[in-house]
Parts: structure tokens; C-alpha cells; sequence
């Protein structure tokens, strides 16, 4: 295999493990800020187990996701070094700002956040559990912005030519809100909500599921769940707004997201389908009209199809295609199970539906699949441009690097990467199994239940 | 003094933060094996536990200045010293889940491998660093096309090596000086001890590499030389105008480093453990300036041509990039230094161990 395709699986395997753990930041972030906010409200003592539990699920997360994401700082000057002195005038600034105005902030009151209870008031300890947040939030905005730049490139211009070539940067700020860059931004910080929501969503009811620590997993599951449901309601308007703007600016990345090989004007939406790169054509159940629809509210609206691009433009259309609808069709599950959910808890029966239980507990993954999907959707849809039409992947490389090299590292990060996940797990089942320090049992819903088992000697 | 200068001095400083912060525990790694028993290896990696994440941030912060302002530094440093990154990043991640894995579970073999993990990636990481530094002296194979064209082995050649070895040292030593400062009893003692031994190790290879670089590279002195050796490729102006300033300053630091040295072992001796760990900090903070002024405006030197070399300016961002870069760190700075004091005032005092710790 050559340096090209070596360090582009590279990259895929070393950013999609990484993104593994940052939604998961992101989204507990949230919900740790809400717990230790209702501490500091009603100053329970169950919401301070709540925060201080919590607070431990995340600090495993958030180690393998700071040490995995220094990997892809370096990765753009190992593996693409060409891309890095061609684009390096643009793409290095949201990266140093990343640096300057989120890593810092985040370190800095991570550490209040884990080793600090004992050490400082009540209100700094919430303050630096927002602030963490905060910092989270704000690291995603920047590589978001430094990503979405190469989806939607503006405010430069190419000078030099030949070897000097490179793009410079003709307004900073022009370049930070690209057309494409807040609502994608909007799009995976919600999605990370959705993802950070289904573990604590998970962990409580496998709680509800096990009878302990009830108090905590049925204050947890209501917050989650509401996280959950509004993320996931709010995620398809977003997903739309992000479509226009693809269709706008990537039209290629939008045909492949759909199969659409020939322009139409009135091009279908696929529930579930597959397509065919050697008849060229997509075979599924459609929506007819439904995407020019969606783009225009217009089912008559013209769609340009893949066929419009030289073929050597074109992305790998199935790629694209599944991911796509593995994300939208995920999307479309957790409104469901997150509204029924909260039926059920709100008729306080939510107990009695163990099979509902059961795909709480394991659903966890899904929201992992949905946002790796939608990323994969959104890079592998710009292929084979690594800037939209201003520089190919295949001329990004790094041109002193071997493909034994790249081979060697593929093979490091495989297994470092490997035995990291097995011990993550191995850390988290543990950390669950073993629950919060101190179990208060005063809600009402364990008296409920303990009384529909007429289990009353531990009353 | 144009935005490039500004861009060099501003990568130094955040070089110098992050030799001096993750130097310590870089080196409290290092030192971690030596610890004997559960308590005391908890001890000594709690000392850090607080602040080893914010210090990292110094060096990630450096690499996207780096990519930001000088983005030709950045991929042909990156790619050329592509297996010894990669390295560095192995280390990297061991390190940081070692500290998250290691006290979750109470085995001996898993707490065994965490703490092997730990401390070796620790002295792997230091190692490296000075494994790069050493090269950026010697200069390496870079052609034409500002690419690297030489091979793994150049890169891991003896006097890169004996660099590697210096800063493990001295990262090493600054570590146990901050060790000394966290710990009390017992422990202390025999944290003394190491410092002492590991000092004297320090100032031997202080002499032979000091020595050694005046014999092979005396252009690294050529800056501030009032104007007595040539530099290879062409001073830059700022050096011409103030030569004898320039100068007459390096001189002093070189001085005050050395009385700083000599400070260490006095503190040791007589037990001033805040004081030993800021001469050592200082030390470390004139070295790493030393080493800046001396290839200065050279960022990564051309053993084939000088005029292949890239410096602050044919190897930077446009004049735009530098300047918008420049109000966004003078805009951070100010908080990145406010988090920072107040992070180490928050978890001053000796460690201890409670149910938040590793």
C-alpha cells in the first residue's frame, strides 16, 4: 500500500477513536453543570452525588480524549505535511486559538473540577464545572471552524505558484464564520448532548434495572432524558440547515448523501437504499420529491446530480450514502425512544417496562454510531478533496514520509488504541458496578416500587 | 522589531512555560519507579495530578503557534522527524491514561504496568525532546524544497543523543527539586537523596555538553559573541544594531545560570525547597532562551546549504496571519497566566491523599 492510502486510514482510525470520547466530554459536561446547579439550588445531598459521580464517569472519558487528540495536532504536520505548509497561513490560527482560549481554561478548572472538592467553596467548584464545560464547548467550536473551512474555504486568496505556492488568508474573522462554519458547529455540539445524555441514560437505568441507588438514577434519568429529547428534536432542524448549506456549496457531497447520479427536478429522499457504482443507479425506498422538497420547499425543485462532476471529483458514493442514512435513521430512533421514555417516566411506569430498560441500557453505542456516521458522511463526502476544490488529498502528503513509516505508526496506534479501549471499559464497568459513594434512598419512586413487589422489609 | 521576531520570542516563551511546567513532571515520571510501595507511588503521582494537564497544554499551545506562525517549521519538523513523534505520542498517551488507570484497580500486576508505563513514557517523552533539540543545533538534511532528506538514524545521531540524556537530566532534577517540595517524612528524605545524585549527574554532562557544543558548534554562540565568530547564512539585523547589547545580556544570563546551578545544591544542602526548584526553573528558562538566541533567526538549520535553512522568514505566515495571531495571544495570555497561578495557589502544600486523588 502507498503513503497515501496508509495515512489515510491513519487519519480515519486515529480521528474516529479519538471522537469516541469528546461527545461524550461535551455532553456529560452539560449535565454535570445541571446536577451541581440543582446542588447549589436545593442543596440536597442526592445532587451532590449525583455531580460527584458523574464528574468521575467523565474524568475517564476526558483523559483518552485529550491524550488521543494530541495524535491529530501532530498528524497534520506529520502525515500531511504539504497540506499544512499549502493552507498553514489559514488552518494553524483556530488551532492555536483552540489552544489559547479553550485547552487552557479547560485544564486549568479541570483540575478544581476532579481533585478540588475538599479545597474550595461550593460556588467556585460549580463555577469551574462551567467553565470546564465552557472549555469544552469552545475547543469544539474552533475545530469545527478549522474543519468547516475546508468544507466551505473563503477570505483567501492562492499566492505564489508551482512548490510556493499557498493559500493566505484575507480576513480572519470572514474566514472564522465561514458559510458552513455555526451550523455545523451547532449541529455536533447538539449531537455530542445526545451522546453525553444516553450515558447517563444508560448507567441509571441499568441502576432502575438493578434496584440501587435508585434516588440518583431517577433524578439522573429525568435530567438525561430531557437532555436527550430536546437535543434530538432540535438535531434534524440543524441537520436541515446544515443539508441547505452543502447543497449550496459542496452540491457534489449532497448528490452522493442521496445517490443522485442524474440531475432531477424531483429528486427523492431515501428511508433505506443502496447504490450501485457500476450501473450508476440507487435502488431503496424513496420519498419522491422529498429532497428538492427539503432544499427548496419546492418538489419540483432541480437537484444536480453526481453525473454534473467530472467523475475524478466524485466521493465514494455508497460511503457517503450509508453513513448518511445510518445517521438520519438514528436521528429519527432517539426522538422515539427519548419521547417514550419520557412517557413512561412521567406515568411512573417506567419500571414495569423492562424491555424498555434493556434498550436504554444498551442504546449507549448508538448515539457513537450516529455521530461517527455523520462525520464520516461529511469528510468522505468532500473527497477526493481535502480543501473543497483547492487541494486534492492525494496532494497533500507528506513528501518525506515512507510508507514502511506510516505502516509502522498504523500499527503502534492500532494497538495502543486497542488495549486503551479494553481498559476504558474494564475502568468504566467498574466504576459503575461500584456506583456513587453514598446511596440516598428517599424518592419516592423506590417506595412505589418496593411497594408493587411488596418487598417491605427493607422499608 | 517586525511580527516574525515577535512570532519567534512568543513560540519561545510558550517553550520555555512548557519546559519549565511539564519538565517537572516530565521528570516526577521519571523518578516515579524509584518510589517504593503503594502509598509513596501514589504520593508521588498525585503531586502532579492537578497540574500535569495544564502544563501538556503549554506544548500543544507551542504546535499550534508553531503551524499558526511558522507553518513550514511545523511540516518539515513534523515529517522529517516523523518515527521520533511518533514515539513522543505513544508516550504521551501512556502517560495520561497511566495517571487515569493506574490506582482504579487494586491487582499488583495492573498497578505495575501503569506505574512501568508511567515512568518509562515519561523518560521517553524528555529524552525526545532533547533528542530534537539536539538536532535543531546540528542542524539536519533539508533541501531545496524545505523537505528532510535524511534518515531515522541521522536524526538519532550521538550528539542528539547526548541531548536527549542532558534534558532527561534536567528535567529529571527539577522534578525531584518539586518532589521535595510536595512530600514530608520519610519520603522526603529519600527524595533528597535522588536529587542530590541526580544533580551531581547534571553537572557533569552540563560541562561536556557545554563543552562539546563550543568545540562542534560555536556558531551557537556566534549571536552573542560581540561579533567575534561569523555566523553561517547571514545575522540578522536586530543582532547587527545591538551587538554589544545583545551580547552583554546573553553573557549575564549565562552567568546568573551558572550561579543558579551552583544555588541548587546549596538549597539542597540546607533544605530551601521552594528556592532550589525556582533556580532550577530559571535555569532551565536560560537555557531554553540561550538555545533560541543562538540559532536565531534560524528555525531548523540546512546541513546541505545555509541558504536552505528556514528562519522567521521564509518559512512564516503572511504578514496578516502574524499580526491577526498576535492580538489573539495578547488577548489569551493574560487569562492562560491567570488560570495558571491560580491552579498552583489552589493545590499549594504537600500532598495528600483523599478519595478525589489517582
Amino acid at each position: 500500500m502507498d503513503v497515501e492510502i496508509l495515512s489515510r486510514i491513519q487519519f480515519a482510525f486515529t480521528i474516529m477513536f479519538h471522537y469516541i470520547y469528546p461527545p461524550f466530554s461535551i455532553g456529560l459536561g452539560l449535565i454535570m453543570v445541571i446536577c451541581e446547579g440543582m446542588y447549589l439550588k436545593t442543596d440536597e445531598k442526592v445532587y451532590e452525588n449525583m455531580a460527584r459521580f458523574w464528574t468521575k464517569i467523565f474524568a475517564t472519558t476526558f483523559s483518552i480524549g485529550v491524550a488521543t487528540g494530541i495524535v491529530m495536532e501532530f498528524e497534520f504536520g506529520t502525515n500531511w505535511a504539504t497540506y499544512s505548509r499549502y493552507v498553514g497561513d489559514i488552518f494553524g490560527s483556530p488551532l492555536a486559538a483552540e489552544g489559547i482560549f479553550a485547552f487552557f481554561l479547560e485544564s486549568g478548572f479541570l483540575a478544581v473540577l476532579l481533585f478540588g472538592w475538599n479545597r474550595v467553596s461550593k460556588r467556585t467548584h460549580f463555577f469551574s464545572t462551567c467553565m470546564v464545560a465552557l472549555g469544552s464547548t469552545m475547543s469544539a467550536f474552533w475545530i469545527v471552524v478549522a474543519n468547516s473551512w475546508m468544507q466551505t474555504p473563503t477570505a483567501y486568496e492562492i499566492v505564489g505558484t508551482g512548490l510556493e505556492a499557498r493559500a493566505e488568508i484575507t480576513d480572519f474573522w470572514a474566514m472564522v464564520f465561514n458559510p458552513s462554519s455555526l451550523i455545523r458547529f451547532a449541529h455536533t455540539v447538539n449531537g455530542a448532548f445526545v451522546q453525553g445524555a444516553f450515558l447517563v441514560i444508560s448507567i441509571s437505568a441499568y441502576y432502575i434495572i438493578k434496584n440501587r441507588h435508585l434516588d440518583l438514577a431517577y433524578k439522573s434519568i429525568k435530567i438525561a432524558l430531557g437532555v436527550a429529547l430536546v437535543a434530538s428534536l432540535l438535531q434534524p432542524v440543524l441537520g436541515h440547515e446544515h443539508a441547505n448549506v452543502v447543497a449550496e456549496y459542496q452540491p457534489a457531497k449532497l448528490a452522493a448523501y442521496e445517490g443522485l447520479y442524474e440531475s432531477t427536478d424531483h429528486a427523492s429522499m431515501y428511508v433505506i437504499g443502496w447504490t450501485d457504482p457500476e450501473t450508476e443507479k440507487t435502488y431503496g425506498i424513496e420519498i419522491p420529491g422529498m429532497l428538492s422538497f427539503l432544499i427548496a420547499f419546492d418538489f419540483d425543485h432541480k437537484v444536480p446530480g453526481l453525473k454534473e462532476f467530472p467523475k475524478e471529483d466524485w466521493p465514494n458514493v455508497n460511503l457517503v450514502f450509508q453513513t448518511y442514512h445510518i445517521m438520519v435513521g438514528l436521528g429519527m430512533l432517539f426522538i422515539a425512544l427519548t419521547a417514550f421514555s419520557i412517557l413512561a417516566l412521567k406515568r411512573k411506569n417506567l419500571h414495569e417496562k423492562k424491555w424498555l430498560i434493556y434498550i436504554l441500557i444498551f442504546s449507549v453505542p448508538l448515539p457513537v454510531i450516529a455521530n461517527q456516521a455523520g462525520w464520516v458522511s461529511a469528510e468522505a463526502g468532500r473527497q477526493p478533496w481535502i480543501v473543497q476544490d483547492i487541494l486534492r488529498t492525494s496532494d497533500a502528503l507528506s513528501k518525506a514520509v515512507k510508507a514502511e513509516e506510516v505502516l509502522f505508526s498504523l500499527i503502534m496506534f492500532f494497538c495502543i488504541y486497542l488495549l486503551l479501549f479494553f481498559a476504558w471499559i474494564y475502568i468504566l464497568d467498574k466504576e459503575i458496578k461500584h456506583g456513587p459513594e453514598d446511596a440516598v434512598t428517599s424518592y419516592s419512586h423506590r417506595k412505589e416500587r418496593l411497594d408493587m413487589f411488596e418487598d417491605k422489609d427493607e422499608e | 522589531m517586525d511580527y516574525n521576531v515577535i512570532w519567534y520570542i512568543l513560540v519561545g516563551v510558550l517553550l520555555i512555560g512548557y519546559a519549565i511546567l511539564d519538565g517537572f513532571d516530565l521528570g516526577v515520571g521519571a523518578l516515579h519507579l524509584l518510589a517504593k510501595g503503594d502509598h509513596n507511588r501514589r504520593i508521588v503521582m498525585n503531586s502532579i495530578g492537578p497540574v500535569w494537564d495544564g502544563n501538556e497544554v503549554w506544548l500543544i499551545t507551542a504546535g499550534g503557534a508553531v503551524f499558526a506562525a511558522f507553518p513550514h517549521v511545523y511540516a518539515t519538523a513534523f515529517s522529517g522527524f516523523y518515527i521520533p513523534f511518533m514515539l513522543l505520542l505513544a508516550a504521551l498517551i501512556f502517560r495520561a491514561v497511566a495517571m487515569e488507570f493506574r490506582s482504579k484497580e487494586p491487582h499488583r500486576r495492573w498497578r505495575q504496568f501503569w506505574d512501568a508505563a508511567f515512568s518509562i513514557s515519561s523518560a521517553i517523552a524528555a529524552t525526545l525532546f532533547g533528542v530534537t533539540i539536539g538536532n535543531a543545533v546540528t542542524g539536519i538534511n533539508i533541501g531545496a524544497d524545505k523537505e528532510y532528506q535524511g534518515t531515522l538514524m541521522e536524526l538519532l545521531n550521538p550528539y542528539a543523543l547526548m541531548i536527549g540524556f542532558f534534558v532527561l537530566t534536567v528535567f529529571t532534577l527539577h522534578g525531584s527539586l518539586y518532589l521535595i517540595i510536595k512530600t514530608e517524612g520519610e519520603l522526603q528524605k529519600q527524595v533528597k537523596q535522588w536529587a542530590m545524585k541526580v544533580y551531581w549527574i547534571f553537572i557533569i554532562f552540563y560541562i561536556i555538553v557545554t563543552g562539546y557544543t563550543l568545540f562542534l558548534h560555536p556558531e551557537m554562540i556566534a549571536n552573542f559573541s560581540f561579533g567575534k565568530i561569523n555566523y553561517i547564512g547571514g545575522r540578522h539585523e536586530l543582532i547587527d544594531h545591538y551587538d554589544t547589547f545583545v551580547s552583554i545580556t546573553a553573557w549575564i544570563i549565562v552567568i546568573l545560570n551558572g550561579l543558579a546551578v551552583l544555588n541548587i545544591h546549596r538549597c539542597l544542602v540546607k533544605g530551601l525547597e521552594h528556592q532550589g526548584f525556582i533556580s532550577s526553573a530559571l535555569s532551565i528558562g536560560a537555557m531554553v532562551g540561550l538555545f533560541a538566541l543562538g540559532i536565531f533567526p534560524n528555525m531548523i538549520v540546512s546541513t546541505f546549504d545555509p541558504t536552505y535553512s528556514l528562519d522567521i522568514y521564509n518559512a512564516s505566515s503572511s504578514q496578516k496571519t502574524l499580526k491577526t495571531m498576535f492580538y489573539i495571544a495578547l488577548v489569551g495570555i493574560p487569562f492562560v497566566l491567570s488560570y495558571t497561578i491560580a491552579i498552583y495557589w489552589v493545590f499549594r502544600g504537600k500532598t495528600q491523599l483523599d478519595e478525589n486523588s489517582y
